[in-house]
């Protein structure tokens, strides 16, 4: 297929039809209004379907019931709305029925704003209800990788039977950029042996999500624990960026990363050994890589669009071999590159003894104890 | 190569539109090539604008401190962009209605009487088109032909008769800024 100008929330959505899903529930909010209104149109086209509900708890609860039924089912909502979901995503992870969420993050907390923002994080990643559990939690940072993973997003829900988090911030799901779709995927023949589809002539199937002995719940969490060591081990993703000789390492996910990646190239021109570790996957993390990295790197930077939520997690993976320093922008401020160079350059004039062969202008931004935090 | 340009004006001047037509005809010359709206809870006769980036490598950050092109259709964007520009950027405003006095001497500034020679064409809503004449003929990042191709390829095909006003539009354009730089010549070598 010939490359098209695609808006972010558009380009998943279409991503979404194309890898056969079956059934979309959500409800408007921005900024991932334009995924719900794609749907609207396209599913009814396609004999699939849409519906638009009362809220955001319905919303989800009715995704529960499609995916229960063995259809490939998904949502789309922005922070608020899916801090409404919880709950019914923690009944998904308990049952282990394959789902697809898509957050398009907005600025917070409370109603925040309407502006791009990476501060749900924790929310998604340490968890994304009460209960153990964790969803697989993949970070586009352009339209292209926006499309490829929500077809991956399908086929990682389906083959662990567990929830998929697209995560990414209002700037990509607003923005447009050519990219490729693939082409349409055939529709599966057959249900998934352990869905709901009417028990005559067969075992009768039964998902739930509460176990009422301990040892019993215990046994399910143990099992849903292995499931992710399983995750942690075969399927960490990243993208990586003038990590050969780098002596400085920053870390940015989604928007952040790819702003970053402007600054890296910069600092590049100036002579800083410096590249970008850009997670795709952030539940699995890329501790392992980021550990292997700590060995001989000087430092790290982590950037972010909040008060510093993943760079703990990167942190925990360094485990003190090198300093970590953060920089970050909150209530929607998506940082400049000017502003990251000059993270970078601090950080390496930190690093190292030698006098500095290069000069940074900047930054422009005055920077306060918030935005910039050594710990 | 990167060009970066911000395209500002009032809500309804096809300021988002003008920036949507340099993307495709950006990605149709093969180039890289970012659209970012500006979005929020806009209101009719607020201001709108977007950035253009276009490169011929992978692009990372969609948005830019400082763009090299700022295409101004009022006197609010003059304004505010003036200062964002960059050092030796181009300024182009749509001098039928602005008026604010520019103060950075370094910058270029590019008067283009749009909306007035749009009416005469016969459509005042062609403004954002003579505008984008005088941004192909300042900064030479694609040619001519290729943003008359994707006009023609993602213009809407309800009205077929605005096409070619549309290109008359862009010639203007790229005439009134040839005749601009002209002067300057003149003025360079004085």
């Amino acid at each position: 297929m010939p490359k098209q100008l695609l808006k972010g929330n558009e380009a998943i959505a279409e991503a979404a039809i194309r890898a056969g899903v079956d059934a979309y529930f959500g409800y408007p909010i921005t900024p991932q209004t334009e995924l719900l209104e794609y749907m609207a149109k396209r599913m009814p086209e396609l004999g699939r379907a849409f519906v638009q509900a009362e809220s955001e708890v319905a919303a989800i609860n009715m995704v529960y019931g499609a995916a229960c039924a063995g259809k490939r089912a998904m949502t789309s909502s922005s922070s608020p709305g899916v801090s409404l979901m919880q709950e019914g995503l923690s009944y998904i992870a308990g049952s282990e029925v394959p789902v697809v969420l898509v957050d398009v993050m907005r600025g917070g907390p409370g109603l925040g704003n309407i502006a791009p923002s990476q501060a749900d994080y924790f929310q998604m990643v340490k968890s994304a209800g009460h209960g153990d559990f964790k969803p697989i939690v993949l970070a586009p940072a352009t339209v292209q990788e926006a499309i490829d993973l929500t077809g991956l997003a399908f086929d990682l829900a389906e083959k662990y039977r567990t929830i998929v988090t697209l995560l990414l911030d209002g700037t990509l799901g607003q923005m447009m950029e050519p990219a490729e779709l693939p082409p349409m995927r055939p529709m599966p023949a057959e249900m998934p042996a352990w869905a709901l589809t009417g028990a005559a002539g067969r075992k009768k199937n039964s998902i739930l999500s509460f176990r009422m002995e301990a040892e019993d719940l215990e046994a399910h969490n143990l099992h849903l624990q292995q499931k992710l060591a399983v995750i942690a081990d075969e399927e960490v993703r990243t993208y990586e960026y003038m990590l050969d000789d780098a002596e400085l390492i920053v870390v940015g996910f989604g928007t952040a990363g790819r702003v970053s990646q402007t600054a890296v190239k910069q600092a590049r021109q100036k002579g800083i050994k410096v590249g970008l570790l850009r997670p795709i996957t952030l539940s699995p993390f890329p501790d392992r890589r980021l550990s292997q990295l700590a060995d001989e790197a000087r430092g790290f930077l982590v950037v972010e669009m909040n008060a510093g939520q993943m760079v703990e997690d990167v942190r925990l993976s360094v485990g003190g071999q090198a300093p970590v320093k953060f920089y970050g922008r909150m209530g929607g401020v998506v940082p400049m590159p000017d502003e990251i160079l000059a993270s970078i350059a601090r950080l390496d004039q930190a690093t190292t003894k030698a006098p500095p062969t290069y000069k940074i202008e900047g930054p422009l931004v005055p920077l306060t104890k918030a935005h910039e935090v050594t710990r | 190569m990167q060009h970066d340009v911000i395209f500002c004006g009032f809500g309804g001047q096809g300021t988002l539109f003008a920036g949507q037509l340099l993307a495709y005809a950006a990605m149709d010359a093969g180039l890289h090539v970012t659209w970012i709206p500006s979005y929020g809870p806009e209101m009719r006769g607020g201001t709108a604008h977007c950035t253009v980036i276009v490169s011929d490598e992978e692009i990372g950050s969609p948005l830019v401190r400082a763009p090299s092109y700022v295409l101004a259709f009022n006197n609010p964007s003059v304004e505010k962009y003036e200062l964002l520009l960059a050092p030796n950027g181009v300024l182009i405003h749509n001098s039928s209605l602005t008026s604010h006095a520019i103060t950075r001497a370094e910058i270029r500034v590019v008067p283009i009487p749009a909306s007035d020679v749009a009416a005469e064409i016969g459509n005042a809503k062609l403004m954002n088109m003579v505008m984008m004449g005088a941004l192909l003929q300042c900064s030479q990042m694609l040619p001519f032909e290729a943003i008359e191709r994707a006009l023609e390829a993602h213009m809407s095909t309800r009205r077929p008769e605005l096409l070619a006003l549309n290109k008359r539009a862009l010639q203007r354009g790229v005439e009134l800024a040839q005749a601009q730089s002209a002067g300057l010549g003149v003025e360079a070598s004085a």
